[in-house]
């Protein structure tokens, strides 16, 4: 349901749901944001690596003596020193059953994995110097048969990436549901094999870690540009060994991240380890080189998929195979194989399918290794459903819009199970289609479309649905023990000037965290927003929570502050019936005033809190003023809150260049309840242009050997402000009951399904031409080739 | 390889400073690692991604292409002095009531970029300000807030110069 009075705030509330400005965002205008490079400590020394040069190759012997002597090095370490200190670490979870992936350390050991690989870690008084070093170590290499392909990977033949495993397979599974076979006989059968290129996160600001250990204390203290700063803290100490109490990990300013910083990366270890065996503060930062080398990938798959159709336009049934290159290990703590699992299993999600057959294979190979970015899976499975289902209209004559009319899920039938076992507990597939019908102007664009055709302009116009997984619980990984916390905590604190300071575990990285927090502690409190001032990214400070992933912030950060808020507002609203002589229930505050029932002023929550921090014996007895709460919140009810909503998607193709000019793009989305609805629609925006770069110009290419190719930002093509269109993003509210605030995730949204809408439209605009193009990037020679112009 | 350190001098932000630098610094590792002006930031390290721009002598450069040396007895304006003369409190305003950055690495690059966008006056179309922009990437926004903001000022501007429409 949709309709406002499902809508806890947003009628009866001064911040939640307000567009306001993020207060803290001022400091990157006047050039003071603070990012972990920018900082400098006493006695610091900086770091450089010497990475492996092929893609796979064994390493006999590596000769240090000369690089040492170079001016301004402290000193080199390579594999065995790291060893000595670091338990290595493994990317696997047990509800991944059969799952293997080689044990890894900070550097490699006998064998280098891909092109990249760190190999030993020079630390000397400046980046420059400990570069200069680094040409002067010298490794004796034999280079191995390397394994590019994920398809080649599992040929019996191949070369063994990790020979203890026995082959490359590091996990396979298959889901079956209903009678495939039933679905597909006497149906008409629409199908297509797709391929997904390997694109990267590309932050503007690149991965940077300055770790300081302190010999005298055991301290170990991390600033790192990072996502979820409790994961690490929890993998720094377990891995070497250090009290967790005795380490903290701060995120600074974050340059963004997108899903890329929250895992563990060989150099970050290194760097830690590094510290802790030198005793001295030890910075690094990658160069754009190294983060194109080591920053996880994403996507790598090759889909095979069959959709059966009745001749009405009634979908009977999916029928997948996915086979997705992962690099040479699965990554650590939240494996690689999510994303693959993901794909298969949301497949035709939004729509009345109960007979489902996938497999999925994933598989070892010497590239960078691939796992969680923004969306994780969502753009795969439903670039492949939403071409299906469009490749399924016209076989049997429909209009991409009444395709989805007929197959949607509806409001009749949840909570809904999917076939592939996901727990779905309200959507609003079919209100979003009919206003993306309504906003794109549907039937004029059509129009307009085949003028043009007529003029040997060739426009394309594509949909795309989403449901998207929001607000995890421990489903995720803690069920598989893997160490990520899908709870939160907030503390806080009213200051002795009656401002609040709110230290909450989810965290900021440009989305806005910190801008919806304090809006909703303001309302939940009864107070001026600019009396709220939120501390997130700082394990020292705050209780130890998820921080950001899998679009948790609003959903599970903004209820805990909620509950937290009303916990604060309770106990002042005590302390003030205490001092005032009156029932704490005829009391209430609103804009930081203790009002009573005939909304009258009786004392400020600035006096009371002078009157509890300076005149504490002014209160009753044995009744000190506790004006500090915490409050921890976790997802119960649904393992997940799915959200849902359809892009929209307009092209024109150059057909004697292969160029697409995307000239439209429209979005409309349901994430619960609207917190911030300036700050949603810019995360729709954003994660819409990443979308579409995938769909256009992002891609990691790779040669036969396994070099990466095109390793700069001058190659690897980010979409630009030309290239990229308006976006319209239109809200439809459908708040989660698991909750009081009704929240849902939004930041995945617009990568969810921009690049199928793109594919879609695209496809649409090649029909003419009786061509299509089933791979993305769609680079403009493929797109030639699809048209047959060359050849 | 010449290693010996060099005396420049350099007008940073209206100010004159003096440093023995290494001929091999670049003018961003000058000002971010000598002088702590860390509001210039580095993305590319190879004239890309715009995120350290800075204004040389009035014009927009690439702080990562060019060398310290290079900037002797030359005038260099970061975004951190931009920020604090109030040249730019207009698209300061402008960027963050339209939340015209996120994470906000590419801010200051934006900033100087988008300074020079409006420097010559105008209203320029929105198609003019993407182009001018096309050498200033930013992961986060997906650049419509940016575009927005931008042409809020330039109207806003061009208002002011006219005396245009109350």
């Amino acid at each position: 349901m949709s309709n406002a009075s499902d809508i806890p705030f947003a009628k009866t509330t001064k911040y939640i749901g307000a567009a306001l400005p993020r207060a803290t965002a001022k400091r990157f205008l006047f050039g003071r944001g603070r990012y972990t490079d920018d900082i400098e400590v006493p006695r610091m020394l900086s770091a450089a690596f010497l990475r492996c040069p092929y893609a796979h190759a064994r390493i006999l012997a590596i000769d240090t003596t000369n690089a040492r002597k170079f001016p301004g090095v402290h000193s080199i370490l390579t594999g065995v020193d790291l060893a000595r200190i670091c338990r290595p670490w493994v990317g696997t979870l047990t509800h991944f059953a059969g799952m293997k992936s080689a044990p890894q350390l900070p550097l490699a050991m006998e064998k280098a994995v891909w092109s990249g690989h760190p190999i030993a870690i020079v630390i000397a008084e400046t980046r420059a110097q400990a570069e200069d070093a680094l040409e002067a170590i010298q490794v004796e290499f034999v280079e191995l048969p390397a394994v590019v392909d994920a398809l080649d990977g599992l040929n019996e033949h191949s070369a063994l990436i990790n020979e203890a495993a026995g082959d490359n397979l590091i996990y396979a599974t298959q889901i079956e549901a209903g009678t495939i076979a039933q679905a597909f006989e006497d149906a008409e059968i629409v199908e297509a094999d797709f391929i997904f290129g390997r694109h990267t996160a590309v932050t503007m600001e690149p991965r940077s870690i300055l770790a300081n250990f302190d010999p005298s204390t055991g301290r170990l203290d991390v600033h790192q540009s990072t996502q979820t700063p409790y994961q690490f803290q929890d993998v720094y100490a377990r891995h070497f060994n250090l009290s967790e109490a005795n380490v903290r990990v701060v995120a600074p300013d974050v340059g963004g991240s997108f899903g890329m910083k929250l895992h563990v990366y060989h150099e970050d270890m290194a760097v830690v380890g590094a510290s802790i065996i030198s005793g001295r503060p030890v910075k690094f930062t990658a160069d754009r080189m190294e983060s194109f080398a080591s920053d996880i990938h994403a996507r790598d798959h090759r889909v095979r998929a069959r959709l059966a159709v009745s001749s009405e336009g009634i979908l009977r049934g999916f029928d997948v195979d996915d086979v997705t290159g992962v690099g040479p290990f699965s990554t650590y703590p939240r494996t690689s194989v999510v994303e693959g699992n993901q794909v298969v299993r949301l497949i035709g999600a939004a729509y009345r399918v109960t007979d489902y057959r996938a497999a999925l294979r994933v598989v070892a190979q010497n590239k960078n290794q691939m796992s969680q970015y923004r969306a994780v899976g969502h753009p795969v499975a439903f670039a492949v459903t939403e071409y299906l289902v469009d490749l399924a209209a016209r076989k049997v004559g429909l209009d991409p819009f009444e395709i989805r009319r007929r197959n949607y899920l509806t409001q009749d039938m949840y909570p809904h199970t999917t076939a592939t076992g996901y727990q779905i507990e309200r959507l609003s597939l079919e209100i979003c289609l009919e206003k993306l019908h309504e906003v794109m102007d549907y039937a004029a664009i059509v129009a307009e479309q085949e003028r043009l055709r007529r003029t040997g302009v060739y426009r394309g116009i594509g949909i795309a649905t989403y449901v998207e997984i929001t607000n995890p619980s421990p489903a995720f990984y803690g069920v598989g023990g893997g160490h990520v916390s899908a709870q939160d905590g907030c503390i806080l604190k009213v200051t002795q000037s009656g401002e609040i300071q709110c230290m909450i575990s989810v965290t900021e990285q440009g989305q806005g965290t910190e801008a919806i927090i304090a809006q909703i502690v303001a309302e939940a409190v009864g107070t001026d927003i600019a009396t709220v001032r939120v501390f997130t990214g700082d394990t020292d400070m705050t209780p130890a929570g998820g921080a950001a992933w899998a679009c948790r912030g609003a959903g599970v950060g903004g209820e805990t502050a909620l509950q937290a808020g009303k916990k604060l507002k309770k106990r002042i609203v005590e302390v003030a019936g205490a001092i005032l002589h009156c029932p704490a229930h005829h009391l209430t505050l609103v804009d930081g005033r203790i009002v009573d029932a005939q909304q009258h002023t009786r004392m400020t929550l600035r006096e009371l809190a002078h009157l509890s921090y300076f005149r504490s014996d002014l209160l009753p007895a044995g009744r000190p003023a506790e004006l500090t709460v915490a409050h921890h919140h976790g997802p119960s009810g649904f393992p997940f809150a799915f959200t849902n909503g359809i892009h929209g998607s307009l092209v024109e193709v150059d057909v004697e260049t292969g160029i697409v000019k995307i000239l439209k793009h429209w979005v409309v989305e349901d994430c619960g309840t609207v917190i911030n609805p300036l700050l949603v629609e810019e995360q729709i925006r954003g994660g819409v242009v990443q979308g579409l770069g995938a769909a256009l110009f992002e891609e990691c290419r790779y040669s036969a050997s396994g070099q990466l190719l095109n390793g700069s930002m001058a190659d690897y093509l980010v979409p630009m402000a030309c290239e990229m269109p308006d976006i319209e993003v239109y809200h439809v509210e459908t708040p989660t009951r698991d909750t009081e605030l009704g929240a849902k995730g939004c930041g995945e949204a617009g990568t969810a399904a921009s690049s199928a809408a793109a594919l879609n439209a695209v496809n649409n605009a090649l029909s003419v031409f009786g061509a299509s193009i089933t791979q993305i990037p769609m680079t403009p020679e493929r797109i030639l080739r699809a048209i047959g112009a060359v050849g | 390889m010449l290693t010996t350190a060099l005396l420049v001098t350099v007008m940073v932000n209206g100010e004159s400073v003096q440093r023995f630098v290494e001929p091999r610094l670049s003018l961003a590792d000058f000002l971010r690692r000598d002088l702590g002006l860390t509001g210039t930031h580095l993305g590319c390290e190879m004239g890309a991604c715009g995120a350290c721009l800075v204004s040389l002598n009035g014009s927009a450069v690439h702080s990562c292409l060019m060398l310290a040396v290079q900037a002797d007895g030359l005038s260099v304006d970061t975004i951190e002095g931009l920020a604090e003369s109030g040249f730019i409190s207009d698209l300061q305003t402008a960027f963050h009531e339209r939340n015209a950055m996120q994470c906000g690495f590419c801010t200051s690059g934006m900033l100087i970029a988008a300074r020079e966008c409006l420097a010559h006056g105008g209203v320029p179309s929105r198609e003019e300000i993407r182009d001018a922009l096309s050498g200033n990437y930013c992961r986060c926004t997906g650049y419509q807030s940016i575009v927005d903001a931008i042409e809020t000022v330039a109207i806003a501007r061009a208002e002011k110069e006219v005396g245009g429409p109350v």
